[in-house]
């Protein structure tokens, strides 16, 4: 192992800010970060063992103790969920005769649970060591069990367990734009610079990641920060649960997205980029290689591209499984090689972002835009949309529908239409934007997908009225619980407070004051936290009492108050030790049952 | 003053550091008394309590007795105040959540240095622990919420004096800023 560690070291520069790619390596080797891994990394890095272990401790694919020869895991998102998740992660346990969140005795395999892994459309979807698996049901559970068993590499696992459909039932401006590589570099070289950022900013481009900050505004403040080391960083961490967009733009429109991210890296002025994906999507990570390697080829990466003096140079940055480095200023800690803690803003990435340098991050979707804007110019993009949201927006659009996959609108399309679209019927109400965002319910279909009435970073499922609305706020709750980075108070305890809150009321235990207490307590979190993660915690609670208060206040119970938990049941162990089962040995569970 | 507000106090699974607190209120007792009448409390070693304004419990849940006292107060206070970071969230007793109860008996009982004798108490007389030491909010209704540990003198009094003059009790920053 000695001799492995030094190696990694070596190849990654003694550079501690490769720390997360060096851990990957450690943990796909070993199944874990074993102790002596840590020590050894902490002197040859330089950096005190403690930050290797908040890291290790950090992420949720890295781990201290040993996980199986084979790490299962299978997507936990709602779309999972309402594709039958639950008995398909029992049916694996049984099969497998392992316990979830556990190794089998023999260390070959382990199960457990991933927030989101983004096919929404192809589920229940899950992750072999990394890698993303699809459209699971019992027989491919079956075979995947045979395969494990037999310890067979991944290698020689049958392509169809891994295959990724990118599902695109509509495209529009962006999608059905032609496209020669370069093009978007020469236009702007022809051009101009200067008169390439006033076409991005004619066109009136916002970030797509759902915020819809203005693109050519974010560039240009960058561009006029002092310091000349700057950065641009494509932001591939799609975690947002139904968000699955970038994963197909990065499959098939890969050359546009490495384009648009150099003509803001000449805008800017930025010799570097880089590509943060999340770790959801290793199988896309060779192939990305190869185009980065072929654009290097073909001189539009690199030193002097296209023969004009700008050298500029995409490095891909794999994520391991945190939703919170979705969040800029988190993405660029985690760039750092540190654990993603969203950072005080101001300042802004723009002034002091990667290594302390202005920094330009943008979503996916973002640069796709940009370098359609770079060829045909702002007016292209701009006559489309509405009057403060221009262009398209490309969907994800996953759940109870007839085709779930891709969508791309303009901007100002009202719910109904996409859901005739994508075949959506009897529909009880519509999570837009992911957990984070809002639900709608079946009297709000005429309002329409932009930043003047409903913002969206592309996630859109659709629940028809067979569903439990309060399944899935639970779920959702859960998760922004698992997600939340622990660094703030509000969020770190709020976040677990709602969710046992939410799970008194859920099963039936909640009496008259527990939705207002439930109410106060996503005020708090949403008011108090330091992140865009806590102030949407209590989005899907908030949004859902708004519009179906009745559903809350049909599960309570009428008494002036129940604990949420069984108190006789607490005193079971003490009974058994003590050997007692007396009266006394017992609670009723409220007073009134006592008296 | 013909009818007092009428005051129980109590401390389940606590340190009687609040009430210790609560006594710091030093001369101004002899106000207090003027307007409250105490029912069930350590200082009138009354045993039960029976209709009372303002109930102040001190501790979390740790056992079966304390969910009864809990419920004797619930039932007889018309305002019930948990006072204290035990009250509010279990406190130092609550450390012992993250060790199985079992776990806890058998080192004080049984395989503890210097045990003899070795055994689990039984007695009927005895309260039977909980699995994990609760919050009293996770047992009963509470109307308000005193932080501190343990809250201050002058905690104790601008909460009482707002309640007996019928003010909507409201802590100040600089009484609940500890550092």
């Amino acid at each position: 192992m000695k001799q492995f560690i030094q190696c990694i070291a070596e190849n990654n520069q003694h550079q501690s800010t490769h720390l997360l790619k060096m851990l990957r390596e450690i943990q796909d080797r070993y199944h874990y970060i074993p102790k002596d891994a840590i020590e050894q990394l902490s002197e040859l890095l330089n950096i005190p063992r403690t930050q290797i272990i908040s890291v290790v401790e950090f992420y949720s694919f890295f781990h201290l103790s040993p996980r199986g020869k084979y790490e299962l895991l299978i997507s936990d998102s709602i779309t999972d969920h309402m594709l039958g998740k639950k008995n398909l992660l029992d049916y694996l346990a049984k099969i497998l005769s392992v316990t979830v969140g556990e190794v089998r005795e023999d260390g070959l395999v382990s199960l457990g649970n991933a927030s989101c892994t983004g096919m929404c459309d192809q589920g229940p979807a899950g992750l072999v060591n990394g890698y993303a698996l699809t459209r699971l049901d019992q027989p491919a559970c079956d075979q995947i069990a045979a395969l494990i068993n037999q310890q067979k590499p991944l290698v020689e696992w049958p392509s169809e367990l891994f295959q990724v459909d990118d599902n695109i039932y509509k495209s529009g401006l962006l999608l059905n734009q032609p496209y020669v590589q370069g093009a978007a570099l020469r236009a702007m070289i022809d051009r101009g610079i200067k008169a390439t950022l006033a076409e991005v900013d004619g066109s009136g481009l916002r970030g797509r990641g759902g915020a819809g900050f203005k693109t050519a505004t974010k560039w240009k403040f960058c561009s006029e920060e002092p310091q000349t080391e700057r950065y641009v960083v494509c932001n591939a961490d799609e975690g947002e649960p139904g968000t699955f967009k970038d994963r197909v733009l990065l499959n098939s429109y890969t050359d546009q997205v490495f384009e648009g991210m150099a003509v803001c890296a000449a805008i800017i002025g930025a010799r570097q980029g880089f590509l943060y994906l999340r770790g959801e999507y290793l199988h896309l990570h060779d192939k990305l290689e190869r185009i980065l390697e072929q654009r290097r080829q073909n001189g539009l990466l690199g030193t002097n591209i296209m023969g004009v003096g700008l050298d500029f140079d995409i490095e891909i940055c794999l994520g391991a499984g945190a939703y919170i480095c979705g969040e800029e200023s988190a993405l660029i800690e985690s760039l750092e090689g540190k654990a993603g803690i969203p950072r005080n803003r101001p300042p802004y990435p723009v002034t002091q972002g990667y290594l302390g340098k202005p920094t330009v991050v943008n979503n996916v979707e973002t640069f796709l835009a940009a370098t359609g804007i770079a060829v045909n110019g702002g007016d292209w993009f701009a006559s489309i949309g509405t009057e403060k949201s221009k262009g398209t927006k490309i969907l994800s659009i996953s759940g109870d529908c007839a085709r779930p996959g891709i969508y791309e609108y303009p901007f100002g399309i009202t719910v109904q239409t996409i859901l005739n679209d994508c075949g959506a019927v009897d529909v009880l109400g519509i999570q837009v934007g992911g957990p984070s965002g809002t639900f709608i319910s079946n009297q709000e279909f005429e309002r329409k997908l932009a930043f003047e009435d409903l913002a969206t970073g592309g996630s859109f499922i659709i629940f028809n009225s067979s569903r439990d609305i309060l399944d899935m706020v639970n779920n959702f709750t859960h998760f922004f619980a698992h997600e939340s980075c622990g660094f703030c108070t509000p969020c770190r305890v709020g976040t677990a407070l709602l969710k046992k809150q939410l799970a008194k009321i859920v099963d039936g235990h909640g009496s008259a004051g527990d939705v207002v207490a439930l109410e106060e307590l996503c005020q708090l979190v949403k008011n108090h936290s330091h992140c865009g993660l806590g102030q949407t915690a209590a989005n899907p609670i908030l949004t859902t009492l708004e519009r179906y208060p009745d559903l809350y206040h049909s599960r309570l119970k009428e008494i002036s108050f129940e604990p949420g938990f069984d108190l006789d049941g607490a005193l079971a162990t003490a009974r058994r030790l003590a050997n007692r089962d007396d009266a006394g040995a017992h609670l009723a569970q409220t007073e009134s049952e006592h008296e | 003053m013909a009818n007092k507000i009428r005051v129980a106090t109590t401390s389940l699974a606590g340190c009687f550091g609040c009430h210790m607190s609560f006594l710091d209120i030093d001369e101004r007792m002899l106000q207090l008394v003027e307007l409250v009448e105490f029912d069930r409390s350590p200082i009138t070693d009354i045993e039960h309590c029976t209709n009372c304004d303002i109930g102040l419990i001190e501790g979390g849940v740790c056992n079966s007795e304390n969910v009864h006292v809990l419920r004797e107060f619930r039932a007889n206070c018309k305002i019930l105040v948990a006072v204290g970071a035990c009250a509010i969230n279990g406190g130092l007793p609550a450390m012992r959540n993250h060790i199985t109860l079992e776990e806890c008996l058998n080192e004080a009982y049984m395989d503890g240095i210097g045990v003899e004798n070795p055994q689990i108490p039984s007695d009927i007389e005895l309260p039977l622990l909980l699995d994990q030491v609760r919050p009293i909010h996770e047992v009963v209704k509470i109307d308000y919420f005193l932080p501190g540990c343990p809250p201050s003198a002058d905690v104790f009094w601008k909460f009482l004096t707002d309640l007996i003059e019928g003010r909507e009790p409201a802590l100040p920053y600089e009484l609940v800023h500890y550092d």
